[in-house]
């Protein structure tokens, strides 16, 4: 059996699972339920000035008669009192000790609230902080959340303050709503922020309602663009996390993952691009807290088929493996074949390759199945037909390399090598 | 023992007799099957119906809950789509070749689908067709039925002001007054020809019989053009002694009395005998188990091998507790005070292929006999011979010789069971409107049926 248990700047738990600031997370009845589940650390949702939520809150996006691909809130941070928040964060980390308590914080601009609250919630006994400079709806108004993370100079300062005060590691979670989240994130490790996390959610209009033509989520007859989150961020997290731990300057701390994690698989590929753990919100909140037993399973399962002891064993794996496009090499080419005894028939392949690619795919009318066989000599091998497909490895990508040896696009221009010879 | 009526209660007579193919009930359930539908291209299921119904588009509005919009893509390519939702054999049509079939998972429900978004365009009224301006020409059409209907729905497109003769009092033909009527009910076919003709330009004269009330050549003057849609009616005698005993009954008339009646009016015996194994001999069993029968048996000359109803249609039967007797030819019936008392037949076994490939049963010279009160004739439908002859058609055996929809008599076109001696109700709607095409073309007018899609054949006309 692997050991799936994780150890983030000190603050150790059970898994790498963790529930990220949201309304999972903002109170203590539901945090001890996620503890009973077995979910390894929670971030408590986001503590600061009091603040007042409407309705509608959500909105989502469904694919296909696939509910809640993407999701899409207006929600504040916590509206509870304070008090409140902090007396039950103290009762959470005694009942349950072994799990990470991380509390997510955000102040007023100014250096005196920040260290007011800092100093209030290390009373709890809570293991960390996180930083929110992220949320990018109703705080962003007043300079606070999207608004410090889309400015690296603001975001500097606050993690200055932060540090001065701060006992207990802290870690800085970053808004994706920027054109590159590398400025913020080298200013607050500058700063000496302890670790990174992203990403929060990103602005978004999920759609507008067809009778009553008002945007969701409908308010009143007026809607506001939300944050988004769920699977349909993951790509964007993915890429968003690769670029931190690439940077020589962030990826000198450790990153928490967030954004569209519902599976181990999910949490599994954050890993090896560079997340040292990974926190989950949409998932959830869409099927409750006991997806945790699978993800811990999964996760265990994979190890051992892999021959990973530890969790450091595989995380960031993959980074080194995305390189600039010059790097690829242009010497590798490999062409569609479909398996004729696999092959249903259903031309959707010929289709997208003829329609949409580059009409490299022959039919032959039956009826009523018609027979598709690629034309290799036209197939540039992009496999949108594989992509299309239906069925399990019925179109295979064949290697048919142009040249024996690694060759670049900066080589290639360099040896003043034809255009278009493939 | 006279046979009897009235042998159950209205409960369960409303039971037996409930629809054997139930619509979806939820909104949610059709999505979830609309989903699973690939878009195929050039797709199968397309191919393999006889009105080629743009299918996949068709299940791709119900995704995007255009129901409007998928109803129109139906009724575009088969104006009875509603009415073959319920009763066409897809098992060996559409949903026969869809691809999931060669996955080996259940194919697409698509007579489910199909009927999903007819049954909103039936009930809710949708005018989803405009007819074109009036081009003057009137067409003449005999036989409301799906050939008649489809070809007069077309033409009043295209224009022309048509005007049906029917000998019934109801309009929709063997859909009314022959199917199962687990299948579709009286109010149903009702509803699916006042759908049809409130396109408007089509004019339908009940109570109206070819060779009795009109002749063709008086419709020949009067009209542009006719079009014979007169199906095929009278059911094959089986020429074996004690045949005219009380309680031998043919499966058509049998099956008409069940439609156009209500179902305790019905006599049924208690032991029952059906003579074939078609698609008329397994409604006739099944509903005459379903009236009440307590022992139905079908009789059939040859093997499973040679059947020619589908697996279904026999699983359907067995289910409902039919026996079946293979390889057993009717010899004679037997009586008692002139009402049947038994069925004797011969034992066969098979001898060599014949013409169409079937090995034909042989008399073993064998005998048994089983005791029953009625018996059933459905060993096939003989086409209105005395008719066509009357009026000069061209014809084999009774059946109309075409081509191209075309009869040997100028300006006369046919098409449905009176052509094709007999196939489903969606051949029928694709002869109307192959039928409407070469009138049209008769007409000079334009020709409404696109055949080719890339350059490739696409339309199966029924033959
Ligand atoms: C018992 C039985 C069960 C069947 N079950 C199915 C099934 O489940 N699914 C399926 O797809 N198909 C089924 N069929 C076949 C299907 O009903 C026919 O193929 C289809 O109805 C043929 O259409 P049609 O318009 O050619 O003829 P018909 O439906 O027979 O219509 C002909 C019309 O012409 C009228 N007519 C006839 N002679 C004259 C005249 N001289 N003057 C005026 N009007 C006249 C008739 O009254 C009738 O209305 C079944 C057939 C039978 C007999
Ligand atoms: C309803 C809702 C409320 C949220 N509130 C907070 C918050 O108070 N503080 C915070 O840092 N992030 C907040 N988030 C963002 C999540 O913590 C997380 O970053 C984001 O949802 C992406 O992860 P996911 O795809 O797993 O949901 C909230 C998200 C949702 C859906
Ligand atoms: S790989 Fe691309 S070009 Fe080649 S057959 Fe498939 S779709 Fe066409
Ligand atoms: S009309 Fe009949 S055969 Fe054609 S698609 Fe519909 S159900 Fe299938
Ligand atoms: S063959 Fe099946 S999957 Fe393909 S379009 Fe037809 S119904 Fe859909």
């Amino acid at each position: 059996m692997a050991d799936i248990s994780a150890n983030f700047l000190g603050i150790k738990s059970p898994n790498p699972f963790w529930l990220a600031s949201a309304p999972p997370t903002d109170k203590k009845y539901n945090v001890l339920r996620a503890f009973e589940a077995g979910w390894g650390g929670v971030v408590w949702k986001t503590l600061g000035s009091q603040v007042k939520n409407v309705s509608s809150r959500y909105s989502a996006v469904n694919y296909n008669g696939s509910r809640v691909m993407g999701f899409n809130n207006i929600e504040l941070i916590s509206d509870r009192p304070l008090h409140i928040n902090l007396k039950e964060i103290a009762e959470c980390v005694k009942l349950f000790p072994d799990r990470a308590m991380i509390a997510s914080l955000m102040a007023d601009n100014t250096k005196e609230s920040w260290h007011e609250l800092i100093a209030q919630v290390e009373d709890t006994g809570a293991h960390g902080f996180e930083l929110n400079f992220g949320c990018p709806h109703g705080m962003t108004e007043r300079g606070m959340g999207a608004a410090v993370g889309q400015d690296p100079e603001i975001a500097r300062m606050v993690v200055e303050w932060v540090m001065e005060k701060a006992t207990i590691p802290v870690i800085t979670k970053l808004t994706p709503n920027v054109h590159s989240v590398v400025p913020t994130g080298r200013a607050v490790v500058e700063a000496d922020t302890d670790a990174l996390s992203l990403i929060n959610t990103i602005q978004s209009v999920t759609g507008v309602d067809l009778d009553t033509l008002v945007p969701n989520p409908y308010v009143a007859g007026k809607s506001v663009f939300g944050g988004y989150c769920g699977p349909a961020v993951k790509p964007i997290a993915l890429k968003m996390l690769t670029t931190i731990a690439q940077d020589p300057v962030t990826n000198k701390v450790p990153i928490s993952g967030i954004g569209g994690v519902s599976t181990w698989r999910d949490a599994v590929e954050f890993m090896l691009l560079g997340a040292s753990n990974v926190q989950v919100c949409t998932a959830a909140m869409k099927h409750g807290f006991r997806i945790v037993e699978d993800m811990c399973e999964g996760l265990n399962n994979w190890m051992d088929e892999k021959g990973f002891a530890t969790i450091n064993d595989f995380i960031g794996k993959s980074v080194e493996t995305i390189t600039h496009w010059e790097d690829l090499d242009i010497n590798y080419h490999h062409i569609a074949k479909i398996n004729q005894d696999k092959c249903i028939h259903c031309g959707l392949c010929y289709i997208a390759c003829e329609d949409t690619s580059h009409q490299s795919i022959n039919l032959t009318y039956g009826k009523p199945y018609n027979m598709y066989l690629v034309k290799e000599e036209e197939c540039v091998g992009c496999n949108l037909c594989q992509l299309v497909c239906p069925v399990d490895n019925c179109i295979t990508m064949e290697v048919h390399r142009k040249g024996d040896e690694y060759l670049n696009w900066k080589e290639f221009q360099r040896l003043g090598m034809p255009l278009n010879d493939h | 023992m006279a046979i009897l009526n009235n042998r159950l209660t209205p409960e369960e007579y409303a039971e037996n007799f409930s629809d054997i193919h139930p619509p979806f009930d939820k909104k949610e359930a059709a999505l979830v099957e609309a989903n699973r539908c690939l878009f195929c291209y050039d797709a199968p299921c397309m191919k393999s119906c006889p009105t080629s119904i743009d299918v996949p588009k068709f299940i791709k509005q119900i995704t995007t809950e255009n129901i409007k919009g998928s109803a129109h893509t139906i009724f575009q390519s088969n104006i009875f789509g509603g009415g073959c939702s319920r009763v066409c054999p897809v098992e060996k049509l559409c949903e026969g070749s869809c691809v999931y079939n060669l996955m080996h998972e259940d194919p697409i429900p698509i007579a489910k689908l199909q009927r999903y978004a007819t049954d909103k365009a039936i009930k809710e009224k949708w005018q989803l067709f405009e007819r074109k301006p009036s081009t003057g020409k009137k067409v003449a059409i005999v036989g409301a039925g799906p050939a008649g209907l489809s070809c007069a729905h077309v033409l009043s497109r295209e224009g022309i002001d048509v005007t049906v003769f029917e000998k019934e009092s109801k309009g929709g033909g063997l859909m009314t007054y022959g199917i199962a009527a687990y299948k579709v009910t009286p109010e149903f076919c009702q509803d699916e020809v006042d759908f049809i003709t409130s396109l408007g330009g089509i004019a339908i004269e009940y109570n109206k019989e070819l060779g009795k009330d009109l002749s063709l050549a008086e419709l020949r003057v009067q009209y542009d053009a006719v079009f014979l849609g007169i199906g095929v009616g009278l059911a094959r005698q089986l020429q074996i002694p004690g045949e005219e005993l009380e309680g031998v009954v043919d499966a058509i008339e049998f099956i008409y009395n069940l439609r156009s009646k209500t179902f305790n009016q019905i006599a049924v015996g208690d032991k029952v005998a059906v003579i074939g194994l078609g698609m008329t001999a397994i409604d006739a069993a099944t509903q005459a188990k379903r009236l009440g029968a307590s022992e139905v048996t079908i009789v059939y000359r040859r093997t499973q091998d040679e059947m020619p109803c589908t697996q279904v249609e026999l699983d359907l039967a067995k289910l409902d507790g039919c026996n079946i007797k293979w390889l057993a030819a009717p010899k004679e019936v037997i009586g008692a005070n002139g009402k049947v008392s038994a069925l004797v037949c011969r034992e066969m076994e098979l001898g060599v292929p014949d013409a169409s490939g079937r090995r034909s049963p042989v008399d073993t010279g064998k005998s048994f006999s089983l005791a029953v009160d009625m018996i059933i004739k459905a060993a096939g439908q003989m086409p209105f011979k005395e008719l066509v002859d009357g009026s000069d058609l061209q014809n084999s055996n009774g059946k109309i010789v075409v081509k191209n929809n075309d009869t040997n008599i100028d300006g006369v076109f046919a098409g449905g069971d009176c052509v094709n001696g007999g196939k489903e109700v969606v051949d029928a709607v694709q002869a109307g409107k192959d039928g409407a095409a070469a009138i049209l073309s008769y007409l000079k007018l334009n020709k409404v049926d696109a055949k080719t899609v890339n350059g490739v054949e696409h339309t199966i006309v029924a033959s």
